[in-house]
């Protein structure tokens, strides 16, 4: 029998519904696995008590041959997911004990298909950060590792610990949230699927909220399938959300292994970010190549305003978030510092709650919501949003996906660029457009750099179009042919 | 335009976020910093842009109905609360 904790989601399957193993031993193995692997970091709470009860009850299940769409599989959550009875932390020592009496509508459909929880998974405090550097509970470490050093690299973040434990093989998959890359830019430093879905598919309801025009839910897995499989069960409509969408769901893994003939792939120039490390650009180009010998068609699109994203996004989502985290306030639930006066336990409640990039970012937010600057910074980054995402449809008049890098470097080292704030920002340079237009965008490990560690290529597609968005990135997975796995160094 | 250390302390006490006096000027320097780069957005001829509050702005805003889905969980409601008593949140004296 192969090492259960090496397959993939849809080969788990499989040997479920075989009966080549249960779940209770594939649980048993991802256990293990962490607890082997606890160095990384990347479980803020592991809870192996809860995961052999759940894959006890779903060896019942399958017995009696009922079995939802995840039964069985062991599935890791990001902390920023409130479930029911389980500390949800959001990596801060402002929720450190916070148990919530609920449950996400994302993990809820989860858990109705049959997931097994293997734990939480450790984030940037409050998903602000792209290296999870900034979690209360200590940084993540990245299971892959140059081969020119033995330096422990970041995971990339907000997602770092759910991407560092889908590498690592502690669990098969994992849940993550993309505010303005999240998802994607881990993904890619730790050489695995990342898949944001279209604003609206799933619902935010239940997760801790950081920026809510962006925030996103989706999967982390070792391949685009899993990717496509797991997402189907995390998305739907839900009244609990507002903006949450009623478009039909199209069956993903369905989109799987056709062809690409005929489909036109757009190429953005403004994509040749400067400062991009050469590899990845050759990477790309190499990308493009590989969807053209499969018959799709690259073509050059122009998003000339690609490059004012990221200065837009830093004004948008502070602001979001300067307003959402107005709610620690020390008195229904969360951290409560003493204080003289009501005034006094609120500002010394947010001042131990909140870290040094989480403060920033709500300073940051205030100013350019406050009387005088609202126009200025605000309202004025709103419009340049409005142009981005207008770009990005008059681009989709004419193609069908667009092909960029993911991330503009490898994973860098710990402490690496924490004391540089605008070159930490532009990690999320890639990802940040199609946040901001509420677009589809996925990670797919395209190849590894010459130092060893892996590369991302993303894809994007317009809204409500991630058919073609799972149907690209197969062929580009199954082109590049990616099976280097973390801790193989030379 | 830069931010000074009067203006992160004004703002600090806006977001009620007590900022120790040793903090301000390494806050001031960091927020100026990102402040001066977002200004960037100035180049952008935005004349005649609706700003774009949510990719989802197309749709109309759901309500649902004026019933109670909800209650009766006062036990889960107070939870996670930092000081209770007798079913109630306890919070610090509001009126001097």
């Amino acid at each position: 029998m192969a090492n259960l904790t090496d397959l993939t989601i849809a080969e788990a399957q499989a040997g479920l519904a075989q009966g080549e193993f249960s779940s209770k031993e594939i649980t048993e193995a991802h256990i293990t696995a962490i607890e082997a692997a606890r160095d990384l970091n990347a479980f803020v709470t592991e809870t192996p008590e809860r995961a052999l009860a759940d894959a006890e009850a779903s060896d019942k299940r399958r017995a009696e041959g009922e079995v939802g769409a995840l039964d069985g599989l062991p599935i890791a959550i990001k902390d920023l997911f409130c479930t029911k009875g389980v500390k949800s932390t959001a990596s801060s020592h402002m929720l450190e004990g916070f148990i919530p009496p609920y449950e996400s509508s994302v993990t809820a459909k989860m858990v109705d298909a049959g997931m097994v929880m293997l734990g939480k998974t450790n984030l940037d405090e409050f998903a602000m950060g792209s290296s999870n550097e900034t979690s209360y509970f200590g940084p993540v470490i990245n299971p892959w590792k140059r081969n020119s050093d033995d330096q422990t690299l970041v995971p990339g973040g907000s997602s770092g610990g759910s991407a560092s434990a889908v590498a690592a093989r502690l669990c098969l998959g994992a849940t993550g949230t993309d505010t303005g890359g999240s998802i994607r830019q881990p993904a890619s430093f730790c050489g695995i699927v990342g898949m944001k879905p279209t604003y609206g598919r799933c619902s935010r309801w239940g997760i801790v909220a950081f920026a809510s025009s962006l925030d996103q839910a989706g999967p982390m897995t070792r391949t685009v399938r899993d990717a496509a499989i797991m997402l189907q069960s995390m998305v739907g409509f839900d009244p609990k959300d507002t903006t949450s969408s009623e478009m039909p769901i199209p069956d993903f893994q369905a989109m799987l292994g056709q062809d690409i003939k005929g489909l036109k792939i757009g190429i953005p120039s403004e994509y040749r970010v400067e400062g991009t490390d050469p590899e990845i650009l050759a990477l790309w180009d190499q990308g493009i190549k590989w969807l053209e010998d499969a018959g799709a068609e690259a073509v050059e699109v122009s998003l000339p305003r690609t490059k004012y994203a990221l200065p837009a996004y830093y004004i948008i989502a502070p602001a979001e978030a300067s307003s959402n985290l107005a709610r620690y306030d020390g008195m229904r639930y969360g951290l409560r510092a003493e204080g003289d006066s009501l005034s006094e336990v609120y500002e010394n409640t947010r001042a131990e709650g909140f870290g040094n990039e989480v403060r920033r970012r709500i300073l940051m937010g205030t100013y350019v919501l406050s009387a005088g600057y609202y126009d200025a910074y605000y309202i004025k980054a709103q419009k340049v949003r409005k142009l981005i995402a207008d770009e990005f449809s008059a681009a989709f008049e004419t193609v069908d996906a667009i092909l960029t890098p993911a991330v503009p470097s490898a994973a860098f080292a710990h402490g690496e660029k924490s004391d540089d704030l605008l070159a930490m920002y532009l990690n999320d340079v890639m990802t940040v457009p199609a946040s901001l237009a509420g677009l589809p965008g996925i990670s797919v490990p395209a190849g590894l750099s010459s130092d060893g560690l892996p590369l991302g290529l993303q894809l994007i597609t317009k809204a409500f179009d991630e058919e073609t968005l799972f149907r690209v990135a197969d062929v580009l997975e199954q082109s590049a042919g990616f099976t280097a796995r973390p801790g193989e160094k030379a | 335009m830069s931010v000074d250390k009067s203006t992160v302390a004004r703002i600090a006490q806006l977001a009620r976020i007590k900022v120790p006096e040793e903090d301000l000027d390494a806050l001031a320097d960091e927020l100026s910093k990102i402040v001066g780069w977002v200004e960037q957005l100035d180049e952008v001829d935005t004349d005649g842009v609706a700003p774009m509050a949510s990719t989802a702005e197309g749709t109309v805003l759901r309500q649902r109905d004026d019933v109670v889905t909800d209650g009766n969980c006062r036990e889960a409601v107070l939870s996670n609360a930092p000081e209770t008593t007798n079913g109630y949140f306890v919070v610090p004296k509001v009126i001097e």
